[in-house]
């Protein structure tokens, strides 16, 4: 097994925009292989954050009737810490149409959607690019779209998308039963993938689940990209075989070895202690601290910050990304924001604080349409149990030394409630 | 109830709907519950149609819901 960096889906020879002759160049075998069977063989999770297993999503969706079934794929990478799939988009943007189109023809859909967020410039214009070289070459059964939806964090959630499609308003959905199959109109079933599993989508059909397989974890197989940012030089996105060691993909990306906690997952994910690092890097290795690789977000907080502050600037960005449809977490996660703002700074009542932090959680926690406030309440809880040496500290009222220092989580300004577009 | 054995209902509230009147905890109090901003808790667990009164009381807050956010679904 190789673990470390692997480059697949960021192969390049020139480090710029593959266009679709340096594409076919780079990635040119003839694919002899059956697409729908290598998939179902190579045992791809999705790489969008929740690591459904991608066959059984295209196995629900196959053998259901429609004429105009549709394929979307989702690269609106509302979590600010990532950036791999604009960064995919950018460098090999024909390789996640590419997987597209064979996704679209497993399940027999006519139409592509590409979801790209609307402030995502740079990736909008190359993406357009590369459909344009790839109408020229014609000959394919369905057409591709590029959409671009209002870039809210809860804009990429699929009920949002789909609904942003059918009526222009990028709001999460209540569904009654889940799993349930989202349809663009009445009854036009929608495949939704991630722009990183449809370029792993790709690469199956052409060179086979065997080689796919052939780096990785026997249970989460291939190769992830990983968006690093915190205690960083500066952020970036690395490519390494899954179950690669976190100290090791830390190391690559050049970051601070003094670390005081990490986000694992993403900013609905968990903060983990410095003791993960020695875990691999895969959802089975992850396991073993309750966690996942989420949207693959790796984010080291140094020992010189304040963990605690760090976490509340994410959960006040957070809250404030809610589209304040349901109660709970319209109300709960701006309340979960001003008991860490409590408690971060040590202000008075830091000690009740941290008992309303944990009580509310758990009244917070399932009772949304979609899942953020959930996501919220994992990482609340998550630093809850980690810095509980910190918190010590803090809710005696000693704030650490590192409140006052910048902050090294990427938490864009909050948008005023008013000026939030969803449509 | 003899056809209905084994059958047992809970009640789903669609978050999105509600906007906290409160309502349904007044005419169902045994199984829902109000957090602090006055939004429904509702009591997960599936009860058996046998229990005529909790029943009763789930259709009265069913029926009582100004949005109409609240539903009774059953499962087996």
């Amino acid at each position: 097994m190789t673990y470390g960096v692997t480059p697949r889906l960021l192969r390049s020879h020139t480090g710029k925009t593959s266009s679709l002759g340096d594409h076919q160049d780079l990635f040119s075998t003839r694919s002899r292989f059956n697409a729908m069977v290598e998939l179902e063989k190579s045992g791809l999770l999705g790489r969008g954050g929740a690591g459904f297993e991608t066959t059984r999503k295209v196995q629900l969706i196959r053998p259901l009737n429609g004429t105009h079934k549709v394929m979307v794929v989702n690269a609106m990478e509302g979590e600010p810490a990532s950036h791999k799939d604009a960064h995919l988009l950018q460098l090999n943007p024909h390789l996640v149409l590419e997987g597209a189109e064979q996704l679209a023809q497993m399940i027999r859909a006519s139409r592509v959607i590409v979801a790209v967020a609307r402030e995502n410039v740079a990736v909008i214009a190359r993406v357009r690019t590369a459909i344009q070289e790839r109408e020229r070459m014609s000959r394919r059964e369905c057409t591709i779209e590029l959409v671009t939806p209002p870039g809210r964090y809860v804009a990429g959630e699929e009920s949002a998308l789909v609904h942003w499609l059918n009526d222009n308003e990028a709001l999460p959905q209540f569904r009654a039963q889940k799993p349930t199959i989202l349809t663009v109109g009445r009854r036009h079933p929608v495949l939704l993938d991630n722009a990183e599993t449809c370029a792993n989508v790709a690469l199956i059909a052409r060179f086979g689940a065997e080689w796919f397989r052939s780096v990785g974890t026997a249970s989460h197989p291939g190769t992830t990209l990983v968006s690093v940012s915190g205690g960083v030089d500066r952020p970036k996105v690395i490519e390494v075989a899954l179950g690669t060691k976190i100290r090791d993909i830390l190391q690559i990306a050049n970051a601070t070895p003094h670390i005081s906690a990490l986000v694992v997952g993403g900013y609905g994910g968990l903060v983990l202690g410095p003791e993960v690092l020695d875990l691999p890097y895969s959802n089975d290795g992850l396991s073993a601290a309750n966690a996942t690789v989420g949207a693959g977000i790796l984010c080291p907080i140094p020992s010189t910050r304040c963990a605690i502050a760090e976490v509340h600037r994410v959960v006040h960005w957070m809250a404030n990304e809610s589209a304040r449809q349901c109660g709970p977490c319209a109300f709960g996660l701006p309340a979960l924001a001003e008991d860490l703002r409590i408690l971060a700074y040590g202000l008075n009542g830091a000690r009740e604080a941290v008992e309303r932090l944990h009580a509310r959680s758990a009244v917070i926690e399932g009772r949304g349409a979609c899942r953020h406030p959930d996501g919220v309440v994992r990482f609340v809880r998550s630093a809850l149990a980690t810095l509980q040496g910190d918190i010590a500290a803090h809710r005696e009222g000693r704030p650490c030394a590192g409140v006052a220092a910048a902050a090294t989580l990427i938490v864009p300004a909050p948008v005023r409630e008013e000026e939030m577009q969803w449509q | 109830m003899a056809i209905r054995r084994g059958i047992k209902f809970f009640l789903q509230v669609n978050p999105i709907l509600c906007d906290g009147y409160g309502h349904c905890h007044e005419l169902a109090p045994d199984l829902i519950q109000l957090d602090e901003w006055g939004y429904p808790i509702v009591d997960q667990t599936p009860h058996s149609y046998d229990e005529e009164l909790l029943l009763e009381s789930a259709k009265y807050a069913e029926r009582g819901c100004p949005r109409q956010a609240i539903r009774i679904r059953r499962i087996k």
